[in-house]
């Protein structure tokens, strides 16, 4: 029989999948009898959930934390966690093919053992679970739900009927993959985010609707791990957020690699023909046919709020943009509040960590901090890495704030000559006349470490005078980040200044 | 004749701007005056190339290269044409809301390769027609006709259409779609577009158009050099060579304390700089051989000296810092720049003619070279014949650079100077007090 690859796929059941499934969804879990009150309540054990729940804990409340499916969320299950584990097997197999480029023979025969690389990622995931399983969170005092969680009053809600009161609550439902309406898809099958990484097979020939960062990230490893990828995305370039030229970098990269890349493109039908996945495609008025063994979609993400009876406790809320929350993430219940993808437009990890913590502090300590002072990177994790942080100058113009961009391409950095890896830039965001940073766009193969460096600078409020100062290591990629600084210094000297220096050290001595 | 090489500049540029007038005398179609895209065998009509030719005609007799009669003649061939083309926007029409499909046959003057109905290429059109128009003043029936036919074509173009949900210009339509994805963003070649629709008599777009426009550009420092960021070089060269940017700021470079005439300048010495660093180690670049931008180029894949599997684009709007590039360098975008940079660009010029004397076919320039890719006698690469757009900007650029004679007429052309008051340019000679002592 022919290998299905759709929904129907399901993780081989080793030794390593049985432990992750023993920490994060234990099935001889028994929940607690509820205490009286909770002090907080969290919904959802994701990223943002399992941040509040330590925070919580670590404060000294009582505290309990409802998860549906597996503590870790889609982060630790079904995203960041396996597919970098994935992308980094990916990334080894493109180094062997490219060897020339760096003066290593290519080696002959290069072979992918499909699973072999899911056999890692399986192993790895689930020894992140020395940090992150129900035992450790039990211990830590957090009284841990497995079930439905629906509010049956603002200051009350039932687990799989079981009644739960508190004074605060937090949701952190997260959110699921958005599965474009094409006509056909959902008959023919498809992978997503929560499917992908259990394949025990290849596809030979996968189509990847939408180039936001997941569906950029794995049309990468999966064409370096040997399919054939597709990729077609609506707009005229990838990655909708970032700048042109990141995208456009990502452009290059992909073509290197050699998937296909259709950009302007839509996929408006899909049928299947025997074990074949036929796609229709239209880019303006070009039509076109594909045939694909699989289609991975829905890389793009809606809001978890149904089922929780959101009505009942006065929580108001759209099926698009999730949980409506002010800025401090009240929500219209003043003992609830949310955090991460449920309510938040940046789906990040490190957001939706940092937004479970801001909450708490507001919730329970009083606090007032805001979402928009926070200073916030993120990171397309594909090779070349696209990392951003702050403002992009789209919105300096829009808030008519004078921006001005220092750029330092890669290939002006030694030690991206010496690694043979020129392509990308570090583009820092300075308010014009001023060394204030607004932003950064980092392109580079570490461009997610590099960027640290300017959200370090933001926070403490370091300009680019400053960063001037910062001596790197020699070489070091992050050596761009000195070089656009010291581009900003020299445009400080006017030629007045120059001028009067010349003439003081022209002065008799 | 003696080569091009020993000839003092100013012969040397009288011979390469002659020689592009050569494109369009003997490549026009003589029954409506259209021009092809390339001089290759079947080569469709490119609308922007006609534009060039309108534009260069007038200064060609101004040259005495060409008889005021003949010139006139040729611009109301192609005009008449125009005029009485079918503007249905069917998929075999010429035009469609005043704008024109990007490519034309050239006997019947019908769209061919399913081409878009361009916005950018239809602006070059009517500013060609609006230089004759405004160029051709004499009181007799045939400058008067072909002054009122330009008015007539450039009343009709119905620029508000083009404008997206967000106010700017779309690049494109096609009747099998609508409207294309694709929308203008960061700066581009866009200036003499925005100025035309914002002047138009009959649909002009409102000023908040070239705002949005504007807000969407990048203010860069890259090599030590503070400009407005494009990357290909012909971006910072189509709207100069119609519109005199010297000395008049719009908003942003009003904030920048610069403009847009600087900003090339700068462009220039950022292509220098890129091809100094030659980060691809491709073959001939150097501080004295540049030139990335929108071209022709090789196709064929094939292993260079590092063992990396270079990727060949074909025709491609290479550009600086980011690519595409593949080796490929552009004489013409070269010539294009001596408004801007005379002594850089003749002295790149040179080295490039003596050191790859097979771009020149006769006087003429071809769009291309690629020194990375050589043939069995160490030759390189060439693209075959020549582009209408190469031939048309050198001829404007040298003209310009030698007399201003494009740029003098232009400031005489009262929808344009409105356009660009309306774009919110000032200073200059825009603000002198009459039209004639601006010109």
């Amino acid at each position: 029989m022919s290998t299905k690859f759709d929904a129907s796929v399901s993780t081989p059941v080793d030794a390593w999948e049985r432990k992750r499934l023993a920490a994060v969804r234990p099935a001889s879990w028994n929940n607690p009898a509820p205490a009286a009150p909770y002090q907080l309540v969290i919904i959802g054990a994701g990223p943002a959930g399992l941040a509040a729940a330590r925070e919580a804990a670590a404060l000294g409340l009582r505290v309990a934390l409802v998860e549906r499916h597996e503590i870790g969320g889609t982060c630790f299950n079904t995203g960041c966690v396996p597919s970098k584990a994935l992308l980094r097997t990916a990334a080894v197999y493109a180094e062997m093919r490219d060897a020339a480029r760096y003066g290593a023979e290519v080696p002959a025969d290069i072979r992918v053992d499909f699973s072999a690389v899911m056999e890692r990622l399986r192993r790895i995931r689930s020894h992140l679970t020395n940090t992150t399983s129900v035992r450790l969170l039990a211990a830590s005092g957090v009284d841990v739900f497995f079930g439905s969680a629906q509010f049956s009053g603002p200051d009350s809600l039932t687990v799989n009927g079981q009644p739960l009161q508190f004074d605060k609550a937090l949701i952190a439902t997260g959110a699921r993959p958005d599965i474009p309406d094409v006509p056909g898809l959902k008959q023919a099958g498809f992978l997503t985010n929560t499917t992908i990484f259990e394949l025990a097979e290849l596809p030979p020939r996968l189509l990847v609707i939408g180039g936001g960062p997941l569906g950029c990230e794995l049309a990468q490893a999966f064409q370096r791990l040997g399919s054939r990828v597709t990729i077609v995305q609506k707009l005229p370039l990838f990655l909708e957020r970032e700048e042109r030229d990141a995208a456009q970098t990502l452009s290059d990269a992909f073509a290197r690699d050699g998937i296909e890349v259709r950009l302007n493109t839509m996929a408006v039908a899909v049928r299947s023909e025997g074990d074949e996945k036929v796609v229709d495609l239209v880019s303006d008025d070009y039509h076109s046919t594909i045939r694909v063994d699989a289609i991975l979609t829905g890389v793009g993400r809606l809001p978890n709020v149904q089922g929780l009876a959101l009505e009942k406790a006065g929580v108001a809320y759209d099926d698009v943009a999730g949980i409506r929350v002010d800025d401090q993430l009240r929500t219209a219940n003043p003992r609830i509040h949310a955090a991460g993808d449920v309510c938040l437009d940046e789906k990040y990890t490190d957001t939706a960590e940092e937004s479970a913590r801001v909450a708490i502090r507001n919730a329970v300590l009083g606090g007032c901090e805001k979402m928009s002072e926070l200073v916030v990177p993120w990171c397309t994790y594909t090779d070349p890495e696209i990392a951003h942080v702050g403002m992009y100058v789209r919105e300096a113009n829009a808030r008519g704030i004078p921006v001005k961009t220092f750029t330092v391409p890669m290939h002006q950095v030694d030690r991206a000559i010496t690694d043979s890896e020129q392509g990308g830039f570090v583009k820092i965001h300075v308010r014009d006349g001023s060394d204030r940073i607004l932003g950064a766009t980092i392109v580079a193969r570490d461009a997610g470490d590099m960027i640290s460096q300017i959200t370090l600078a933001m926070v403490a409020g370091v300009g680019m005078r400053t960063l001037a100062k910062v001596i790197h290591a020699y070489p070091t990629r992050t050596s761009a980040i000195r070089l656009a600084a010291k581009a900003y210094n020299q445009t400080r000297l006017s030629a007045r200044v120059v001028a009067r220096l010349k003439h003081w050290l022209a002065r008799p001595r | 004749m003696p080569p091009l090489c020993s000839l003092p500049d100013d012969a040397l540029l009288e011979r390469l701007q002659r020689a592009a007038l050569g494109y369009f005398v003997e490549l026009m179609n003589p029954r409506n005056g259209l021009v092809p895209d390339t001089s290759r065998d079947n080569s469709p009509v490119s609308i922007a190339v006609v534009g060039f030719a309108l534009s260069v005609y007038p200064l060609a007799v101004e040259r005495g290269w060409m008889d005021r009669d003949e010139a006139v003649r040729r611009c109301l061939l192609a005009l008449r044409f125009f005029r009485d083309s079918d503007q249905s926007g069917s998929p075999t029409a010429t035009g469609y809301k005043g704008f024109y499909y990007h490519f034309l046959d050239i006997h019947q003057g019908r769209r061919v390769w399913q081409s878009e109905l361009s916005m950018i290429d239809s602006a070059l059109l009517i500013a060609g027609m609006l230089t004759a128009a405004t160029w051709f003043q004499a009181d007799n029936a045939a400058e008067a006709e072909l002054r009122a036919l330009a008015d007539t074509l450039y009343r009709r173009v119905d620029w508000r259409w083009a404008q997206d949900d967000a106010g700017t210009i779309r690049q494109g339509w096609k009747p099998e779609c609508g409207y294309l994805h694709y929308g203008w963003e960061g700066y581009s070649e866009a200036i003499v577009l925005y100025a035309l629709a914002l002047g138009s008599p009959t649909h002009p777009v409102s000023p908040e158009c070239y705002a949005g426009w504007e807000s969407t550009y990048q203010w860069e420092n890259l090599y030590d050099q503070d400009f407005l960021y494009a990357g290909p070089l012909f971006v910072h060269q189509f709207s100069h060579a119609w519109l005199d940017l010297r000395g008049i700021r719009d908003g942003f470079m009003r904030e920048k304390q610069s403009d847009y005439f600087e900003n090339t300048r700068r462009a220039i010495n950022v292509q220098r700089c890129y091809a100094e660093l030659n980060p691809h180690e491709f073959a001939g670049y150097d501080r004295n051989c540049w030139g990335l931008s929108a071209c022709d180029g090789p196709t064929d894949e094939r292993p260079d000296v590092n063992n990396e599997r270079r990727r060949l684009f074909g025709y491609a709007a290479r550009g600086v810092p980011y690519g595409p590039d593949d080796g490929t360098l552009s004489p013409p975008a070269v010539l294009a720049s001596v408004p801007f940079a005379p002594e850089l660009a003749l002295s790149a010029l040179r080295n490039m003619l003596l050191r790859y004397p097979e771009v020149l076919d006769g006087d003429r320039l071809a769009t291309s070279f690629n020194a990375s890719l050589v043939d069995a006698n160490g030759r390189p690469w060439v693209s075959g014949g020549q582009y209408g757009l190469d031939q048309g900007v050198i001829f404007m650029m040298i003209e310009n650079h030698r007399s201003g004679g494009i740029w003098r007429t232009l400031r005489r052309c009262q929808p344009l100077v409105e356009g660009l008051r309306k774009a919110g340019f000032s200073g200059g000679w825009l603000d002198a007090p009459t039209a004639e002592a601006a010109a």
